[in-house]
């Protein structure tokens, strides 16, 4: 019964193709899996808008929308026909097919990378031995779309957003990568279903996460910061700021291609949180070992959806990065930090099972921390100050 | 490529960094390579961090700011003029409109010029409700300042509706006392128009019970964060000897580290008994100003108070005082206080009738803008919005 | 620590998330227009014209003295004084306004008029959800739109209403008291007088009698 209600997509794809001659089985099913990737990824994304713009609203003290469905869990309807009836302009000035395809090819990247996602037990569309290399190659492609479209709209501000937004997603793609070798050395694979597979298991009731050891810790933070970096996210969306000059790669867009953005970037959010939870969070296996009752795929869901609250969280409360400040932030502090978190993952590996490792690991990693961040505000010259007042 | 010249001196001015005859002293300017050209922008006059209807010509050398000029006059309405036309008390609800943030301020401000005109006194208690409703406008008006700054600093809004939260609790007191939120027109020449009653002064004393609260709340949530240090400090250094040389008021100038609080320069009111400090800031920036109005808001709470507590009965209108046929004898007069953004004057000449013969406002944020161009050189572009939200100025007042 | 006042403030909007589930103050909204905040007492938004007895007509208490209309900043207000004069409440003959218009597209509501006002006979009123889509005429309010009568101002503004009625009772109190006075008076002057004349009329016509002999 556990094992029927956790497996119960796979039997239903099962169940759909039986009706299908031998042949056809094998595409018919990664069709299936196609359709089942193209439907349940939008409508989390739907379910999204509503999340940000409600939590957003109770953060700040009020309601978010509520007019449109019960507790305005309809807007994202009214938000696709409004965005699917407007006018779509096009500067005539503009190069037609790049900009085109921009959003269609930001669009078709991000979805191929849920096509490696372990979603639940036995289920991801394509199981490759390499699957992270695949996810990380989709997602660097991204960045072209980002550029085409900021190229085609012949528009200096346009450009010059879509060239800082490139530069910020390069920066902290590095950053990204090595935060997940870290994963990779540890588990000796980059298939995503064996990392998963080994952090699916449990001393006493406590899961073998790797979020829950010191280097894990560590490159799950590095990796939250690049992935809201990747993702322009607030504190690092300067590239479609509204207060700003420059007002972003996508400015000559309208109607149904913005639309395309908007569900691109909030994919690609969407993704990115997927990676990590299945590198760092243990993807879909259970947080204690008496929980292991309930589907895996409704656990990877939940910490997708914890990660999403976490991101909107962070924008309700964080004001922008500058652009410089942005960069230097990830040149200067996080990629340092992830190398040595590479470093401190070599040594746990290599000083083998027992207490002593957590100790040293957890130590050298808060030293660095704390200097490293004392480094840098007393460089900047930033940090608390005192007041005085007048005699 | 060539070595970038360095020009000294402002554009236009023709004067070397060196000449400090009018007390001014310049920045050298780096002169772009010559190569690319200025980026000339207009920011403004629709733009979502301008404040009102603005505008700044700025042209940039790729996101360093080379010359900014403020253009501004979107929102002249002839006040000054009207003023002429029409009585002194008529002039009362215009002032309101002026900060439009600050109504009761601005209110003050006027009656204390003709007060001043006329050489009329003012009963104790209403000192006490001017006072009072003065420290909350403060109180109103710093918390909205600091929530629009941080707005424009992209927090989505969250700091500016926890300051609205707050903003509203006193304006629905301003609507019991003076029957609008924010177009008060309450006090007249003599004192106020409306007693405070025994209701009143409980809801303010609920209201300023929970301020300190509040103000922590604000700054748990501002005041050590990484992110806004980081875009905050550093930024739009004013220095004291420009300020003063400007005329520049208010938070922006005790930022700068110049100890000038008209409250306790001019002791007017009965601000005298009152126990509050004024706060310094040592460097100057956005974050100074930042500080010093958070700081300025806890000394507010201090002076509200210590003034609900002690608030005498009595009178509220100098029963000398006339609303009709309100003819001043021929004379001038100054009189200014320390709005929330800086010092509000009123300069009126009488010429014997009931209407003024010349009726000028010196508005604290217009005056506070003319350093503008200095502070924003060499910053780089999205620091310029940032900048202009620390020198705190509402388009009323500066158009009048 | 790097990253510890940015965990502040999230734990600061933490806090606030979860409380505006549970606490009004962390909610502070009001779904407009299902819900409504009641309007503060002394609220002002536009005047009005008041009227005391059953016919707005005979009891409008303006008498178009025309000081609003002098006093008025923005003069919005336009008065027309009639020729003839009708009773106010005291019973003197008072003129009337033929035409009171008050221009509520530029009326800045600052009470001024209500100030100056010497008859109460001009209030503020609460009322804001007037708009319309006659941009001219529709905002034009004319004397029959602004009456409304003495039991509106009392169910608007009852601490004020209540006090002006005091005041306008006591007038008229006054006033019918010093009316009873003088009529006392001036009964009593005419009994003194006719007191007079009958006593001199005795011994005139006792002086005859003693001539006649």
């Amino acid at each position: 019964m556990i094992d029927k209600a956790d497996q119960i997509f796979v039997l239903l794809q099962h169940w759909l193709i039986s009706f299908l001659p031998l042949a056809l089985q094998q595409p018919a099913a990664v069709l299936i899996g196609v359709i089942g990737i193209i439907s349940v990824f939008p409508a989390i994304f739907a379910l999204t808008t509503v999340f940000e713009r409600k939590g957003l609203g109770r953060i700040q003290n009020r309601l978010g929308p509520n007019r449109v469905g019960p507790f305005g869990f309809m807007q994202p309807i009214a938000d696709a026909i409004k965005s699917l009836t407007k006018e779509d302009v096009v500067p005539s000035t503009a190069n037609g097919p790049v900009h085109f395809l921009a959003p269609v090819g930001l669009v078709v990247a991000v979805f191929m990378g849920f096509a490696v996602l372990p979603v639940g037990r036995n289920m991801v569309l394509v199981d490759m031995d390499a699957g992270l290399l695949f996810f990380f190659a989709m997602g660097a492609s991204t960045e072209v779309s980002v550029f085409m479209a900021g190229w085609s709209s012949r528009n200096k501000y346009s450009l010059l957003g879509a060239m800082r937004a490139v530069a910020q997603m390069i920066s902290y793609e590095v950053v990204l990568l090595l935060s997940s070798v870290a994963v990779v050395m540890i588990t000796g694979s980059l298939s995503l279903t064996k990392i998963v597979e080994a952090q699916n298991q449990y001393t006493g009731i406590f899961p073998h996460w790797y979020i829950f050891t010191p280097w894990g810790l560590a490159g799950f933070v590095m990796y939250a910061i690049a992935a809201t970096a990747e993702t322009n996210r607030s504190p690092f969306d300067l590239p479609e700021g509204e207060s700003e000059l420059v007002a972003g790669y996508h400015t000559e867009y309208s109607g149904f291609k913005f639309a395309l953005f908007f569900l691109g970037e909030y994919l690609a959010m969407l993704s990115i949180s997927g990676l990590g939870t299945t590198l760092f969070l243990g993807g879909w296996s259970a947080p204690f070992s008496f929980l292991t009752f309930m589907p895996s795929w409704f656990w990877f869901f939940s910490k997708l959806m914890l990660s999403i609250f976490v991101f909107i969280w962070m924008r309700g409360t964080l004001p922008r990065l500058r652009q410089d400040q942005l960069m230097n932030f990830a040149w200067k502090f996080v990629l340092p930090f992830t190398l040595l978190d590479l470093f401190v993952t070599a040594l746990w590996r290599f000083m083998g099972e027992g207490l002593l490792r957590w100790f040293v690991c957890s130590a050298i990693l808060l030293a660095a921390y704390i200097i490293m961040g004392r480094i840098a505000m007393v460089r900047k010259q930033f940090g608390p100050r005192s007041y005085r007042y007048a005699e | 490529m060539t070595a970038p010249t360095v020009l000294t001196g402002l554009p236009d001015s023709g004067l070397a960094a060196t000449d400090h005859s009018d007390g001014w002293n310049r920045p050298p300017i780096i002169e772009p390579d010559g190569e690319g050209e200025l980026l000339e922008v207009a920011m403004g006059p629709h733009h979502p961090s301008t404040h009102g209807v603005f505008r700044m010509d700025v042209a940039l050398d790729g996101e360093r700011v080379i010359r900014l000029k403020p253009v501004f006059g979107y929102l002249h309405r002839n006040h000054e003029k009207i003023a002429e036309g029409a009585s002194y008390l008529a002039s009362m609800p215009y002032t309101d409109r002026l900060d439009y943030f600050c109504s009761l301020t601005n209110n003050w401000a006027f009656a204390l010029s003709v007060e001043k005109l006329v050489g009329q006194d003012v009963p104790e208690r209403a000192e006490y409700i001017r006072v009072i409703l003065a420290e909350l406008t403060r109180i109103q008006n710093h918390a909205s300042t600091i929530g629009f700054l941080t707005q424009e600093m992209g927090a989505s809004g969250t700091p500016l509706m926890y300051a609205f939260r707050e903003r509203e609790k006193i304006l629905d007191l301003f609507e019991e006392l003076t029957g609008s939120r924010m177009m008060c027109n309450y006090m007249r020449f003599g004192g106020c128009r409306v007693d405070m009653s025994a209701a009143h002064l409980a809801s303010a004393r609920k209201i300023v019970a929970g301020l300190p609260g509040f103000i922590d709340e604000f700054e748990a949530l501002l005041s050590t964060n990484e992110i806004l240090m980081a875009r905050c400090q550093g930024i739009g250094k004013l220095r004291p000897e420009l300020a003063i040389n400007a005329g520049i008021s208010g938070p922006m100038l005790r930022a700068s580290g110049v100890d000038y609080d008209i409250r306790k320069v001019d002791h007017y009111g009965i601000y005298d008994r009152f126990k509050f400090r004024v706060p310094l800031g040592d460097h100057g920036d956005v974050y100074d100003r930042y500080m010093v109005r958070v700081l300025e808001m806890r000394e507010s709470v201090t002076i509200l108070e210590q003034a609900l507590k002690d608030i005498p009965a009595g009178p509220i209108m100098d029963p000398k005082s006339k609303i009709r046929g309100f003819r001043p004898k021929p004379g001038e007069a100054y009189g200014r206080i320390e709005a929330p953004k800086g010092e509000l004057g009123f300069y009126l000449i009488s010429d014997g009738t009931p209407n003024p013969y010349r009726y000028r406002v010196r508005p604290p944020s217009l005056i506070n803008l003319t350093v503008l161009e200095d502070m924003c050189l060499g910053e780089s572009v999205a620091d310029v919005v940032v900048i202009f939200g620390s020198v705190d100025i509402v388009l009323g007042e500066v158009d009048r | 620590m790097l990253g510890e006042g940015i965990l502040k403030g999230m734990a600061e909007t933490a806090k606030n998330f979860a409380g505006s589930f549970v606490s009004k103050e962390r909610l502070t909204t009001v779904e407009y227009p299902e819900e409504r905040i009641a309007p503060a007492e002394n609220a002002r938004v536009f005047p009005f014209l008041v009227y005391d007895s059953e016919n707005w007509e005979k009891g409008l208490r303006c008498v178009a003295c025309q000081i609003c209309e002098k006093e008025c900043p923005p003069k919005c207000i336009y008065i027309d004084k009639s020729k003839d004069k009708k009773p106010d409440y005291v019973g003197k003959q008072q003129f009337y306004p033929t035409r009171f218009d008050i221009d509520i597209s530029v009326c800045m509501s600052c009470q001024i008029c209500v100030e100056v006002c010497p008859f109460e006979a001009i209030k503020m009123d609460t009322q804001f959800e007037l708009a319309t889509d006659d941009r001219f005429g529709g905002l034009l309010l004319d004397r029959e739109q602004l009456a409304k009568s003495n039991e509106y101002y009392h169910e608007l503004h009852p601490t004020e209403a209540a006090e002006v009625d005091a005041r306008l009772a006591e007038e008229k109190a006054k006033v019918e008291a010093k009316a009873k006075a003088t009529e006392a008076a001036a009964a009593k002057a005419a009994a003194d007088a006719a007191a007079k004349t009958a006593a001199p009329a005795s011994p005139t016509q006792a002086k005859p009698e003693g001539g006649q002999d």
